[in-house]
């Protein structure tokens, strides 16, 4: 891949280095330089027509397909994206980078403070939605596609696929928003809040700067990593899975050890996490979800910001089961386009599996999509 | 582009009634068939609304701009004549409101295309005067007790609600049973009793912009019916 550096963008193994580019942030601080980290598959056609964005949920990474080698697992969406996937590489550029303020490699909490030999902790600026967006958008702009064929993502990814509706238009095609919402619900940052706590309790976090003593919150940040992942799954699933199924032992033990699965199952969630992100990072991130909300001011973005004329694609899916961004919250993002005419699909699709739902297989999920990109990408070639 | 030949004949009829290049919503629109057809051949803009799950995927995964929902909750959210036509096929007697859905389709569309199965055909009636039980036909095929049609009515009711609401027929196709095809409105006698299947191109008043003249520029108004 040949790639025209921009004067203060250096492109180095898949980390792209923004130099003295001042970053403006929502917050009105300013980033000088930061890094991000990013992974393509597949490859670019010659008219830079075939790219896709895609953004990661709260707790993912880089590695959306193939092999990540900081799991050493494959990547959280490699059922969706690869060859013959329903986002096809074969056919599709696919960009994924790590958020700003990400913990797999960007600039976030964890990484040293420019010009010092100290991680920022709890000197890093505050993050939103749109921060990271703008960021992606450089690195966008660094590989020289002036218009990504779509931009897709679940959860906290489909935040920033709306943020790009918002913010870049006239940069993208069609969005692909899965399991969002206009705002993060008074319920959700209330879950966020426990998650935070459960960090900040832990005396191990020591204001952010656990890292100083090579140490790392565990307790707080798997806690935190349990109570979340309750709110990914659903009643059903829970039960379908679990059950009161018992952990290796006929009876109970009358004590506080993991007797039912559905216990060992989330210490195990929590334990295995702690391995793989950053408390301060988790920290920042769930702020920056916290702070989401479009829900005053979307329909005015779509009506002024944009040309009528340009004929953005929007794919808003959700699932009945979705109880942390529950099929109302997509239905009004749906219905706010409608009312302005917008070229929108929507798609409610019946599981029990929960939030979760965008990563586990879900047959119908992967068909809208798949035909979704193939038959607008035919459009726009023809 | 090719042509594409219509699966349903009254998708056919339906396409004779559009112009080219307008922008059009299909209430119930299944996996996008009639969408295709008029995007192919009248090189239409459409959009869609099906309640059904699995067609509205299907169609979704065919490239058409189709959203999962239902009509009688969902068309609020469009906007005042946001779309040149809309179409109403062959379903405005399953509608809980159809009276209310039928000036929503003139709210949010220029015109409406509406078609249904007419219940004053004469087989309908010979059925229900000779056996004494709810007539079941090959347009009206389900027992009483188990229909999605909940709302009977017949060509004479539908004029009469059309006269009601000041809703302007402009156009108006029936079918019999053979597929016959003939302008109900030229074929008075009758028609009530023939049409298995009618089609209406619906709008609210066919009027001509009043031109306003100055000096400088031309003015056009559009004049307001009043009830």
């Amino acid at each position: 891949m040949k790639t025209k550096f921009t004067t203060d963008t250096k492109l180095e193994s898949e980390i792209a280095y923004f130099e003295n580019i001042n970053l403006k942030l929502e917050s009105g601080d300013i980033i000088d330089s930061f890094k991000l980290a990013f992974k393509t598959y597949g490859k670019l056609n010659a008219d830079k027509t075939n790219a896709i964005l895609v953004c990661h949920a709260l707790t993912g990474d880089q590695y959306v397909a193939g092999n990540n080698p900081i799991t050493g697992r494959e990547g959280w969406w490699s059922r969706m994206v690869g060859p013959n996937k329903p986002i096809d590489t074969n056919k599709f550029f696919v960009i994924c980078s790590n958020v700003l303020g990400g913990c797999a490699g960007s600039t976030g909490p964890k990484e040293l403070q420019n010009g010092s030999d100290v991680a920022y902790g709890g000197n890093f600026p505050s993050i939103t939605i749109k921060d990271m967006v703008k960021a992606q958008s450089l690195l966008i702009e660094s590989l020289n596609i002036e218009k990504l064929f779509s931009v897709i993502g679940g959860s906290m990814g489909a935040m920033q696929a709306l943020q790009w509706a918002i913010d870049f238009p006239d940069r993208i095609f069609n969005i692909i928003h899965i399991a969002g919402a206009l705002k993060h619900s008074a319920q959700n940052i209330a879950f966020h809040e426990v998650g935070r706590q459960a960090i900040m309790s832990d005396p191990i976090w020591k204001n952010g700067k656990y890292f100083e003593n090579n140490e790392v919150p565990e307790r707080g940040l798997s806690v935190a990593r349990m109570i979340a992942h309750i709110t990914y799954l659903s009643e059903n699933a829970m039960h379908r899975k679990f059950g009161r199924k018992l952990q290796s032992r006929d009876i109970i033990s009358f004590g506080f050890d993991a007797d039912f699965q559905v216990e060992s199952y989330l210490r195990y969630q929590g334990k295995s996490f702690v391995e793989r992100f950053d408390a301060n990072s988790y920290l920042y991130l769930t702020r920056a979800m916290d702070y989401f909300d479009h829900d005053e001011t979307f329909r005015k973005y779509i009506e002024f910001s944009h040309d009528p004329n340009n004929h953005l694609k929007y794919l808003i899916v959700s699932f009945t089961s979705d109880w942390l961004f529950p099929t109302i919250e997509s239905k009004m993002i749906v219905n706010q386009l409608n009312s302005l005419s917008r070229e929108v699909s929507f798609l409610e699709i019946d599981t029990d599996k929960g939030h979760d739902s965008f990563l586990l297989e879900e047959p119908q999920l992967d068909d809208v999509i798949k035909g979704f990109l193939t038959n607008n990408f035919a459009k726009i070639d023809e | 582009m090719n042509k594409i030949n219509s699966i349903r004949k009254d998708w056919s009829l339906i396409e004779t009634l559009i112009a080219e290049d307008r922008k059009i919503l299909d209430i119930g629109c299944g996996d996008g068939g009639l969408m295709e057809q008029l995007e192919n051949n009248r090189n239409a803009i459409t959009h869609g609304i099906e309640l059904n799950r699995n067609l509205a995927a299907n169609a979704i995964s065919r490239g058409f701009n189709v959203v999962h929902g239902n009509a009688e909750l969902d068309l609020s959210q469009y906007s005042n004549n946001s779309f040149d036509y809309v179409i109403l096929s062959q379903t405005l007697q399953a509608m809980m409101k159809p009276k209310d859905i039928l000036s929503e389709l003139l709210r949010i569309g220029s015109k409406a295309i509406v078609s249904f199965p007419n219940f004053g055909h004469w087989k309908i009636r010979l059925q229900l005067l000779i056996s004494g039980k709810m007539p079941v036909t090959e347009s009206l095929p389900y027992t009483w007790y188990d229909t999605p049609n909940i709302h009977f009515f017949t060509i004479k009711d539908f004029l009469n609600l059309c006269n009601e609401m000041n809703i302007v027929i402009e156009k108006s196709i029936g079918l019999t049973s053979k597929g016959k095809q003939f302008d109900i409105s030229e074929s008075v006698t009758g028609v009530n009793f023939f049409t298995h299947e009618a089609i209406f191109l619906l709008s609210y008043k066919n009027f001509e912009p009043i031109k306003i003249k100055s000096s400088k520029r031309v003015f056009a108004k559009n004049s307001v019916i009043a009830n």
